[in-house]
């Protein structure tokens, strides 16, 4: 068979956010990978820009769904380390607690992503019944299930009572139980074994090269976790351990995020057992000092950087937000080559893609099929023409 | 049998009338057991004969450059030959319509919607649905030979190229899921590969290729196409209950002739449902495979078990003749 060219994306049913795979395949099996990024641009570092410390926490948690609080935790650490504020112990705590949990609900959601790729959907379904149990008790903490608000700079905006840490806790035994569960699944579950073992393969080397970061690399055995490395909130106190794999390869991404999930069941109990007495947030300066920042966190998907550079009003100068997934992407294309072409999805999703991290629009023309980049002109002016139409309507 | 009764037992009971209901009702219990197992709360009873409706009522689109009379007719064609598969079956005692060789007809008329589902992908100009198509038939080739092998072997055994009197031999005897077990479960593999069900759904790999050769149906044609799977699905239950459970058959006589027919309705009832229940189980128990492997499995492992089981029928015969 010939080459033949396979679109996958901006909207294909393995995608759940655009981005836009050129696949070139020869037969079943992948010559070559091209990707494109560009299709959303949300303008939220500028944003950032234009609000105070204040509004600027809410704004961040909506660059990602699923990783709301390790975005705003991000920042907030970065601009207290500018301050030279020390918030609470009891502050510290309640972030790790959010944190660990927004881990494990976004680690459950993949496991049933993944599951799904390859078409377990049984699996799927009880992984994200499961995962229930974590959104229930994060909306229990903070009122809602995505976006929890927890982050202010100089601490938390809500305090935990005795109720919410003991209903937490009781939850945990049944959630170990389950996890348990699924790793047992993963090396004993036939269909699973034989679509995630050898299945996209990312030696040490490798991963090394093209800057893999999270579970990715950690399944290609780089020990590599910030949480451990330049330990934040208070990673530096619950006993834990970085998890990594030496298959390289989706089963070992399985292997690790599900051992992930155990590690933070035990950040989480430790925490709520030992969560210290204290005020929640102490009372920081409304401008920060002129200063540079680069502020690390292990996000579930991976190291999160924020770049903040502060001007010594009570406003950011520039801040750029590099997301774990856009350190992944290479690896990807690296390991998607002499694949089948029926392991892309398992393989794109093995880094837990999320896409918020883009620029252009590209125009694929229907008729003529020819490509092009549209600039903010010419969006503007187009806009206005279809506006003119819609009111001559 | 006159030629009225066999119009009744042709067009509405157990005939195409009854077999329309029961096809839904099969995928309605389908895809309840399947989200009961997977702690979904499953759909209404009434759900697929709404979904048949709708889907009938709905726009039909034509894609560009599609011979759209060939597309209208292609999910007839596979309709009309799994519901005439269906007829040979025996379903309340011998199907009326039984010959020598029924067996073999049935078999080629199950194979239809397979060809024409690749027939279907291939013509629609999509890519999705080009490697869908591909997919369809590579997959026919991985189980079509040891799928009908299994479904052969009883016939070996029992000397006859008729499904009714296949039936009949297990009455005297033992049924063939004991006296094959081997046969019997490449049956089920068979089937369920040759309903593309999980773990062989891969021509319609949702997260893969769309849904592979379905993706360019819209309104009937999807409708009837879909009806034609579910059909597919009772005919080859039916015909498994028949090759390897006794079908409708009891082990003794029931003399007034219409209470053996009841008994034997109810008897293929729960026949074809524990074949469903074992089908869904498998549904839910596993992902989907690469075809890759499946090939690997299907003619390492399914093909020679099944060519065990002929060896060891034809050496049971040897030694019965000799006897």
């Amino acid at each position: 068979m010939t080459e033949v060219i396979i679109p996958i994306g901006p909207h294909h049913p393995a995608l759940k956010e655009p981005v836009n795979f050129k696949v070139i395949a020869d037969g079943e099996k992948i010559v070559r990978l091209e990707l494109d990024i560009s299709y959303n641009h949300r303008g939220i570092e500028k944003a950032a820009e234009q609000r105070d410390f204040i509004r600027v926490l809410p704004l961040l948690e909506r660059v990602c769904g699923i990783c709301s609080h390790s975005h705003s935790t991000a920042f907030a650490k970065g601009i207290e380390e500018i301050m030279q504020v020390e918030i609470p112990p009891r502050a510290q705590y309640i972030r790790t607690i959010i944190a660990e949990l927004e881990r494990m609900h976004s680690h459950l959601l993949w496991l049933g992503v993944a599951a799904h790729e390859i078409g377990f959907n049984t699996l799927f379904m009880w992984t994200w019944r499961d995962r229930e149990a974590v959104q229930d008790t994060l909306e229990e903490m903070s009122g809602n299930r995505v976006h929890y608000g927890m982050n202010e700079v100089g601490g938390v905006r809500r305090d935990l009572t005795p109720s919410q840490v003991n209903a937490a806790l009781a939850r945990l035994p049944n959630l170990e139980e389950r996890i348990k569960k699924y790793a047992d699944m993963v090396n004993n579950q036939e269909t699973m074994l034989i679509r995630f073992r050898g299945v996209g393969k990312l030696s040490k080397q490798e991963a090394l090269k093209y800057g893999a970061v999270g579970p990715t690399a950690r399944a290609s055995g780089v020990d590599y976790d910030i949480r451990s490395d330049d330990p934040y909130i208070a990673y530096a106190e619950a006993p834990w351990k970085v998890v990594t794999d030496t298959h390289g390869d989706v089963y070992g991404r399985t292997c690790v995020r599900i051992g992930e999930l155990g590690e933070s069941l035990k950040i989480v109990r430790y925490c709520l057992e030992h969560l210290p007495e204290g005020p929640i947030r102490v009372t920081t300066p409304k401008a920060a000092p002129k200063g540079e920042i680069f502020s690390r966190y292990e996000a579930p998907r991976g190291e999160l950087a924020h770049f903040i550079r502060t001007n010594g009003t009570d406003k950011v100068e520039r801040l750029d937000i590099r997301t774990p997934t856009l350190a992944n992407w290479t690896s990807v294309a690296i390991c998607l080559v002499n694949q089948n072409l029926a392991d892309i999805p398992v393989i794109v999703a093995a880094i837990d893609p999320c896409l918020s991290c883009t620029s252009r629009i590209t125009v694929v023309n229907d008729y003529d099929r020819t490509e092009g980049v549209i600039t903010l002109d010419e969006l503007r002016i187009r806009n206005r023409a279809r506006n003119r139409r819609q009111e001559r309507c | 049998m006159d030629i009225f009764l066999t119009l009744v037992y042709v067009f509405l009971f157990p005939g195409f009338l009854f077999l329309l209901a029961y096809a839904l009702i099969l995928e309605f219990l389908d895809r309840k057991i399947e989200a009961r197992m997977q702690h979904r709360v499953g759909p209404p009873f009434l759900q697929p004969f709404a979904d048949l409706i709708k889907m009938l009522g709905k726009e039909v689109i034509d894609p560009d450059g599609v011979d759209d009379k060939i597309f209208d007719t292609a999910p007839l064609v596979a309709l009309a030959a799994v519901m005439t598969a269906y007829l040979y079956v025996p379903l309340i005692g011998n199907s009326p319509l039984a010959f020598q060789g029924d067996l073999v007809l049935v078999l080629y008329l199950l194979t239809l919607p397979t060809i024409v589902l690749f027939l279907m992908g291939w013509m629609s100009r999509n890519i999705f649905s080009a490697v869908g198509g591909i997919r369809v038939v590579t997959q026919m080739f991985i189980y079509e030979v040891p799928f009908f092998l299994a479904l052969l072997t009883p016939a070996l055994m029992a000397g006859t190229w008729s499904i009714s009197e296949i039936a009949a031999w297990q009455q005297k005897h033992l049924w063939f899921m004991f006296l094959q077990p081997i046969g019997f479960v490449v049956a089920l593999i068979g089937l369920q590969a040759k309903l593309e069900r999980t773990p062989f759904d891969i021509p319609e790999a949702e997260t893969e290729i769309i849904a592979g050769p379905w993706t360019e149906l819209t309104g009937r044609r999807l409708a009837i196409m879909h009806l034609a799977i579910d059909i597919s699905l009772v005919a080859g239950s039916a015909l498994v209950a028949a090759l390897f459970l006794g079908g409708p058959m009891t082990p003794w006589v029931i003399v007034p002739a219409w209470l053996s027919w009841i008994v034997g309705f109810f008897l293929f009832l729960a026949k074809t449902l524990a074949v469903l229940l074992i089908l869904s189980s498998i549904k839910v128990a596993t992902g989907r495979i690469r075809i890759d492997q499946l090939n690997d499995i299907g003619w390492k492992y399914i093909a020679s078990a099944v060519l065990v089981q002929v060896a060891i029928v034809l050496v049971m015969n040897y030694f019965r003749v000799s006897a």
